[in-house]
């Protein structure tokens, strides 16, 4: 592993507490206030910023500690989560989020909007007013905000943070070994006395004096005494204080901070003197006895030998239950020995014995989890492996079915053997897809940075509810699903959605409502957009669409089809193009990429209540059920979920219409008949309708349409095989798929096939009429 | 016979980091994700000296540290805190835990080596 992977990592897990910090600042902000949410909020930015200063990633982490410090003041209750705090907050999660991606990406983030959030949020904890009025009036800020501890108060610039980013780098780590080498011959250096007192809490965190020691004789020579006085008798000793103290004389070349360094831990638990100088031997003589004691470091360097030494140091100490006499030599000076040496001492020196027949059989490098992380590349591969498999056991199964009659004896075992190793295909298949089903959670959650810059912008007060953002779909269909959806709720926040005036005259709520939701039906996926907006305005489409001589006065269209006449390419009903649908981007365009996904979109619209968009998208781009229907010699695919229904047309049924076409009485209502073999040029006149089969097929806008064919092979599960990338785009074909006699099938796009019949579907409508 | 270490910490990232950095150093890592199951995995591992994050979901790391002190067997293993944190309110409360030494993120891989070297015989 090096930095780049590390970074790459660093980068995912970015994502993940970007998602984790948006989610809990939502809910946040619909009153959510178990502790728990503000801490995961805070852990999110926390973890953020700690990673980034470990790539030296400046101004992500002088962000972060900011938006930190502010979370902070709401974690510890002195600053109220209010509106205009959950505002800042939100937004500064946004720039947090862009400061990641321009991290990533190598971008930039304008300096002024982050800047600018950055002293909203340090006014925000320092209880001060935010800096310009955009927000709301600064009474409202709480009380208790107003006067945060000083040092929990938001530093006025990351400089004295105290957070300095180390950019982190293995190329040091070459250089670990000793930190500096010992100058073995100090004899010139400063001369230092240090006294050093430890108490009991020192061994009791796991510090010793013996490593202490050690790293100061990294220092230079030195030259240690203990003080035994304090210690009593043996049966008044507590085994877990401490009663030794220490002078220790070195001279050095370091100066005193580096032996600070030292106790850098230890200083917690001693009292720590450091005085240049001998200290004079007579002073520490008068009411000190001190013991030289010789100080060996190889004792330490060999931690086994250590627990070769006797267990109990006590037991050395010469004459039990005397005083320990100022003669009292201290044999093991490194250890605090002669000293009824801390608990802890003895209890470590064993570790390593009760380490090594414990050593247990494997204790993983890395923590047992419950997700692994795989390659998006290797799951894709597997798919397409189980899509061969797919077409494979279909092949099989067919040729079986051909050489049945050879072997008709077995036949029925091997079809038996057929049958199950078809279910096992189909469940290997779902298996497969389900690792790389996703919930359209994260989509989501980007939907409602949107509603709130669109909301922003076009001065509009707007809440977002997301529903079923669990509900999981095939991470292709996720990826293609952002674009459309950002549109999609866009139109509704800028479009359909009125402005808090007209919401207010029209006896509704100011705020208005956007509501995104997801769930399954009968294998795909239905998205839909709601507001509770004007919904469409029939009227001025209707105009618009006649000054685009999209129709004409005279045509007679029902509300549905004047509905969808946005999805009509150039067609725009903004009065004034805003910021948001100045970008080009029509409805039509929202359509196309649904289509491709093999989706459909509809609207339906309910004038003064708002509207709802729905999109129906397949649950994987790679398989289809379909229907396989011969043609004029050729073998089409037609998808089942565009399939109504399939009939057997009399001869009554069918009805001249104008020149060529024809309609086909289905019931109590007439539909276009469509011969595929003729829109597709595979013959040039259509087959007689008595002689094939019509399979009524709807497209997403609800138009139907009878398509001819001349008949239905079989229903089965293809594997889609993209014709585009293959060979081009083919007008009236979505795809391709192998069979299973190894022939290549078209598959057909219903959509495409309906809409190049459009000619007729006014015809029906006035013939209706008529 | 190795230095086995065990590191205590939320971010993947800083997993990641330690995870290179003690095994350059040639020491012997175990790693758990929050405080909860570096508890479930400390018998197991049985480590030399533990390096813990404080912002923890699930258990913090005072409250790891606590519990770490509680195990008879742990009472004085060296405990290093690794954090982003650097407010005496907060170093006092690890240390009130049982922390043995506070190294403040982002580390220096050369510093946090000599730190446990340091606590480590």
């Amino acid at each position: 592993m090096d930095m780049n992977e590390i970074k790459e990592i660093f980068f995912q897990e970015c994502e993940e507490q970007l998602t984790e910090l948006e989610t809990g600042l939502l809910a946040m902000n619909d009153g959510d206030d178990d502790p728990e949410t503000v801490n995961a909020v805070f852990r999110a930015v926390h973890s953020i910023k700690g990673g980034a200063g470990a790539f030296g990633l400046d101004d992500l982490v002088a962000f972060a500690h900011v938006f930190e410090t502010t979370l902070d003041c709401v974690r510890s209750n002195k600053l109220d989560p209010d509106e205009t705090v959950m505002k800042v907050m939100l937004k500064s999660a946004d720039v947090l989020a862009d400061l990641t991606a321009a991290a990533r990406d190598g971008g930039t983030v304008d300096p002024a909007r982050s800047s600018t959030l950055a002293k909203d949020l340090e006014a925000l904890a320092n209880g001060q007013p935010l800096p310009d009025g955009d927000a709301a009036p600064v009474a409202e800020a709480p009380v208790e905000a107003a006067a945060p501890a000083p040092e929990e108060a938001a530093p006025a610039s990351s400089d004295d943070s105290g957070f300095q980013p180390v950019p982190f780098s293995f190329d040091d780590m070459d250089e670990v070994a000793p930190a500096e080498d010992a100058p073995a011959d100090a004899a010139d250096g400063n001369v230092y006395t240090i006294e050093f007192k430890p108490n009991a809490g020192l061994y009791a965190k796991g510090n010793d004096t013996a490593l202490l020691f050690r790293d100061l004789a990294q220092l230079g020579q030195m030259e240690v005494r203990c003080n035994s006085e304090a210690l009593p008798e043996l049966d008044g000793m507590d085994p877990e204080d401490s009663y030794l103290t220490w002078s220790v004389t070195l001279t050095t070349e370091s100066d005193e901070d580096a032996i600070r360094q030292v106790f850098e831990f230890a200083e917690w638990d001693c009292k720590l003197e450091v005085s240049a100088g001998r200290a004079d031997a007579d002073d520490a003589g008068d009411e000190a006895p001190m013991v030289p004691v010789p100080f060996d470091l190889s004792m330490l360097g060999a931690p086994e030998e250590k627990v070769e030494t006797p267990p109990t140091p006590v037991a050395e100490a010469p004459v039990p239950p005397a005083p320990v006499a100022p003669t009292a030599p201290a044999p093991q000076a490194a250890a605090p020995t002669p000293a009824p040496s801390p608990a802890p001492e003895p209890a470590k020196a064993a570790s390593p014995i009760v380490k090594e027949p414990a050593k247990k059989p494997k204790v993983a490098a890395v923590a047992p989890a419950q997700q692994i992380r795989v390659d998006l590349e290797r799951v894709d591969r597997l798919i397409n492996l189980v899509g061969e498999l797919v077409i494979n056991q279909a092949m099989l199964a067919q040729s079986v079915g051909e050489s049945e009659e050879t072997v008709s004896g077995q036949g029925n075992n091997i079809n038996l053997g057929l049958d199950e190793l078809n279910q096992l295909t189909r469940e290997i298949q779902d298996s497969v897809m389900a690792i790389r089903a996703q919930p359209v959670k994260p989509v989501f959650q980007r939907m409602s940075r949107i509603v709130r810059e669109i909301a922003d912008m076009v001065g509009k007060n707007v809440r977002l509810v997301t529903e079923g953002e669990n509900t999981e779909v095939d991470k292709t269909v996720i990826d293609k699903l952002a674009e459309p959806l950002t549109h999609m709720i866009r139109n509704s926040v800028d479009h359909g959605l009125e402005s808090a005036e007209d919401r207010k005259a029209a006896g509704k709520d100011p705020q208005g409502m956007v509501k995104l939701s997801a769930k399954h039906r009968s294998g795909r996926i239905v998205i839909e957009i709601e507001d509770d907006g004007a919904g469409i305005n029939r009227e001025r489409v209707k105009q618009k669409a006649m000054d685009n001589g999209l129709i004409t006065a005279e045509s007679n269209l029902s509300d549905e089809e004047i509905d969808n006449l946005i999805f009509h390419p150039g067609f725009s009903t903004a009065e004034k193009l805003s910021d948001i649908s100045g970008r080009g981007v029509g409805m039509d365009v929202v359509k196309k990429s649904i289509q491709s996904l093999g989706g459909r979109i509809s609207i339906q619209s309910n004038p003064g209540k708002g509207s709802i968009f729905s999109m129906s998208l397949p649950l994987t781009l790679a398989v289809l059920d379909g229907m396989v229907v011969s043609v004029a010699d050729q073998t089409l695919v037609v998808p089942l979920t565009a399939i109504v229904e399939t009939l057997q047309p009399e001869k009554s049924d069918i009805h001249g219409f104008g020149a060529k076409q024809r309609l086909i009485a289905i019931r109590e209502t007439f539909c276009p008949l469509v011969d595929v073999g003729e829109i597709l040029n595979f013959r040039d006149e259509p087959a007689d309708p008595i002689e094939g089969v019509a399979l009524l097929v709807e497209s997403e806008g609800g138009g139907q349409r009878a398509l001819m064919v001349d008949a239905i092979q079989g229903q089965r599960q293809v594997v889609i095989k993209s014709l585009e990338s293959n060979y081009s785009n083919v007008p009236g074909i979505a795809a391709a798929t192998i069979l299973g006699d190894g022939r290549v099938a078209l598959i057909l796009d219903v959509d495409m096939i309906v809409s190049a019949s459009k000619g007729q579907s006014l015809a029906i409508e006035e013939l209706k009429s008529a | 016979m190795k230095t086995k270490v065990l590191t205590v910490d939320d971010s993947r990232t800083i997993r990641n980091m330690l995870l290179v950095t003690l095994n350059n150093a040639g020491f012997d890592t175990v790693q758990a994700e929050d405080g909860m199951e570096g508890l479930e995995v400390l018998e197991e591992s049985n480590p030399d000296v533990i390096v813990t994050d404080i912002n923890m979901p699930r258990l913090d790391g005072f409250g790891f540290i606590e519990g770490v002190r509680q195990n008879e067997r742990y009472r004085s293993v060296p405990i290093l805190v690794l954090t982003t944190e650097s407010d005496d309110e907060k170093k006092n409360r690890a240390r009130q835990a049982g922390a043995t030494g506070w190294i403040v993120k982002p580390f220096d891989p050369t510093k946090l080596v000599s730190a446990i070297e340091r606590v480590t015989a």
